[in-house]
């Protein structure tokens, strides 16, 4: 997928004006983060359960070769193949030659982001090969043309207008003057589509969750159950997964999806957990007749031994995203690539370059609550800062803000003269501010007013005041 | 030109190196919910609350003769068709369907035509009123996604009272291999991706019914 992470200011400056979006995103901020804590408060053993899936996959990064071994053999064992792929186009090619050679002309897909992550849509589509997203919210943006801006809602960004919009203007075989007033109109409509589309695809692909070494299965979760559709029905099913989706056996996948669905959706679990080993067996009557798994590497392997290893132990539950101020205001597309959010904003670099990605890091007030929230402990503000030195030591930060650093350096280890100047600056800003003690405008700091008041200091400065209380 | 494998096993063992991780122990996967930890009596009535939880409805039988009647009163109750695809399971197929002259049985796996369908399952877990149901030759994977209507008959003896009770039986059934597929099904079908607003029935069932055979009541 084309990036425009590097535009960051840009893709925000529209966001913040784009009434749509903003209507859209006061349902992340209501519905997600209640649900979380109601099922949180309903598991005593919760945060035992995350240090425990936290130490889960620093084991399995710690070995993650000889799981990947174990796992291909298993996969084997049963029947069914594992192909690697060390880069996006790698695993584009391996997709197109199973497709071709079945000669397949549509492909159903259950939800995979790194499906995104290497653009196959585009790939199968330039190829001659149709790719049909099954997900509801999939389905929705692929009509308009968009990409997803969560990670487990990818249609977070559109009011119910805006589909049914969508919905007139591509199912024009139907009424136009139909009621699509209920939203559970809209959903039979998708259903029934996507139920002829199921039936005749030739190959089905999706993502997984967890890749399961000692019995060689791969795992997916969905609400709707259009992942179970997508890889029962056509002849061949094909997986695809980043290499840091394994674990050891299947009560490792237990224990992760006990805090998986709880920090994603606030359910106890999630309607369809699908355990899947190889084709289809002697005396089955459904199933594939071939099993396929393309791990992609791209980037990851090179954060092992890292301090960005970290970020590896991401289950994309979408919590973080879901309690992130700056994503309640902005929402995913603004991040400019496939991952939204604060793990968008560690992951994006890993993958495509600190220099493509500059001001993701700095699109975060290290407020602590991605951190607070994530299921497998990632410290998403430390890797936030890592990524913020990383960026300054290449040079890539901007000139004003270099000078800015620098400046408040030179403040900073001069005391007294940073008293004198806090001080001041404190007291000038206040007599400008006047009764209402707020700006509206200010010159250098235009990017916050355009879109707030800025507040005067209040009072004292802190060490004023800590002189006087000591 | 070396393969991507070796490639990508090869970074993963040099960066490992470069970065001194010494492989770790394998540290266990977590503490068992103390809320599993029940008696049969008390697996059974928590599974029926989380089932209901998870917007599934349910029914007991006392009795294996009993399913026909409940299932035709179930149908007629929700106004749905007197039709029933069967799994080609006998603890199924060989119950006296002809107690219930109005139901049309048939048997088989399912294209997608059949409205309701009928199904055992392998256990459930009481943990969070989940059903497990393994693919075969008696239990068709699609019987459990194709049908707008599923209902599911679990016997008692088979309850989990948590996941890892569930993988134990797995165990003991199919040693080291899986099932080709294993479903863990959380009630119906639902989307939220219209406003967050959870519809039920995305793609798969509208409705899943579940009947808890305990003949020991
Ligand atoms: S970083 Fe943590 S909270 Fe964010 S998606 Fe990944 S696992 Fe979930």
């Amino acid at each position: 997928m084309q990036s425009t992470s590097h535009l960051f200011k840009d893709n925000v400056a529209r966001a913040l004006v784009d009434p749509n979006l903003q209507q859209a995103l006061v349902h992340v901020r209501t519905k997600f983060i209640d649900k979380r804590q109601d099922a949180i408060n309903a598991l005593p053993e919760f945060e035992a359960l995350r240090d425990a899936a936290r130490d889960l996959k620093n084991h399995v990064l710690s070995r993650l070769d000889q799981y990947l071994v174990q796992f291909e053999e298993n996969v084997a064992r049963h029947g069914g193949q594992v192909h690697w792929a060390q880069t996006p186009a790698e695993a584009r090619q391996t997709i197109l030659e199973i497709c071709r050679r079945a000669n397949a002309r549509t492909v159903t897909k259950g939800k995979t982001m790194v499906g995104e992550e290497i653009g196959i849509n585009d790939h199968l589509a330039a190829n001659g090969i149709e790719p049909i997203e099954t997900d509801l919210g999939e389905y929705i943006i692929q009509l308009r043309g968009e990409t997803p801006s969560h990670v487990i809602a990818p249609a977070v960004h559109l009011t119910k207008a805006q589909v049914e919009e969508t919905f007139r203007k591509v199912h024009t075989e139907l009424d136009p003057a139909r009621n699509l007033e209920e939203p559970e109109t809209l959903l039979n409509e998708a259903r029934h589509r996507l139920r002829g589309r199921f039936i005749v695809a030739d190959v089905g692909i999706t993502g997984a969750n967890f890749l399961i070494a000692d019995s060689g299965t791969t795992t997916i979760v969905t609400n709707e159950g259009n992942g179970d559709l997508t890889q029962t029905l056509p002849r061949i099913h094909i997986v695809l997964a980043g290499i840091e989706k394994i674990v050891p056996s299947i009560k490792d996948a237990g224990l992760l999806l006990r805090v998986l669905a709880r920090s994603a959706t606030g359910q106890e679990m999630s309607a369809y957990t699908t355990f899947s080993t190889g084709p289809r067996r002697p005396g089955d009557l459904d199933g594939p007749d071939e099993f396929h798994v393309v791990l992609l590497d791209n980037g990851r392997s090179k954060l092992l031994g890292t301090e960005f290893e970290e970020m590896l132990r991401c289950i994309r539950c979408g919590a973080c995203l879901n309690h992130c101020p700056i994503y309640h205001a902005v929402g995913g597309h603004a991040y400019g690539w496939v991952y939204a959010g604060p793990i968008g904003a560690i992951t994006t670099p890993a993958l495509i370059g600190i220099e493509n990605a500059t001001p993701l890091p700095e699109a975060s007030s290290l407020c602590g609550r991605c951190e607070s929230v994530c299921p497998v402990r990632i410290p998403i503000p430390k890797m936030l800062r890592h990524w913020r030195e990383e960026a300054f030591e290449r040079r890539l930060t901007g000139t004003c803000a270099r000078w800015a650093l620098a400046l408040w350096a030179a403040l900073a280890t001069r005391p007294a003269l940073y008293r004198l100047a806090t001080g001041v600056g404190a007291r000038v800003l206040r007599l400008l501010a006047g009764r209402r003690g707020r700006f509206a405008t200010l010159p250098f700091a235009s990017a916050w007013t355009k879109h707030r008041d800025l507040p005067a200091p209040q009072g004292r400065t802190f060490m004023a005041q800590y002189r006087s209380r000591k | 030109m070396t393969s991507a494998r070796d490639r990508i096993l090869g970074a993963i063992r040099n960066n490992l190196a470069a970065g001194g991780r010494q492989a770790e122990a394998y540290p266990g996967s977590g503490p068992e919910p103390q809320r599993a930890k029940l008696p049969p009596a008390g697996q059974r009535a928590l599974f029926l609350r989380m089932a209901s939880q998870a917007a599934a409805t349910t029914d007991v039988a006392t009795a294996r003769a009993e399913i026909p009647a409940l299932i035709a009163a179930y149908l007629k109750n929700h106004n749905l068709p007197a039709q029933i695809r069967v799994a080609p399971d006998p603890r199924l197929t060989g119950l006296d369907w002809t107690s219930q002259p109005l139901l049309e049985v048939s048997s088989g796996g399912t294209d997608g035509s059949h409205p309701v369908s009928v199904t055992g399952a392998f256990s459930a877990v009481a943990e969070t009123g989940t059903l497990a149901l393994t693919s075969g030759a008696p239990s068709p994977t699609l019987l459990n996604f194709l049908p707008e209507n599923h209902i599911v008959v679990l016997d008692a003896k088979d309850l989990s009272g948590s996941y890892e009770d569930l993988w134990a039986k797995l165990k003991a059934q199919y040693g080291a291999e899986m099932p080709r597929t294993l479903n863990l099904v959380t009630g119906p079908s639902r989307s939220g991706d219209i406003e967050q607003t959870i519809l039920m029935g995305a793609h798969g069932p509208k409705r899943l019914h579940i009947i808890l055979l305990d003949e020991q009541t």
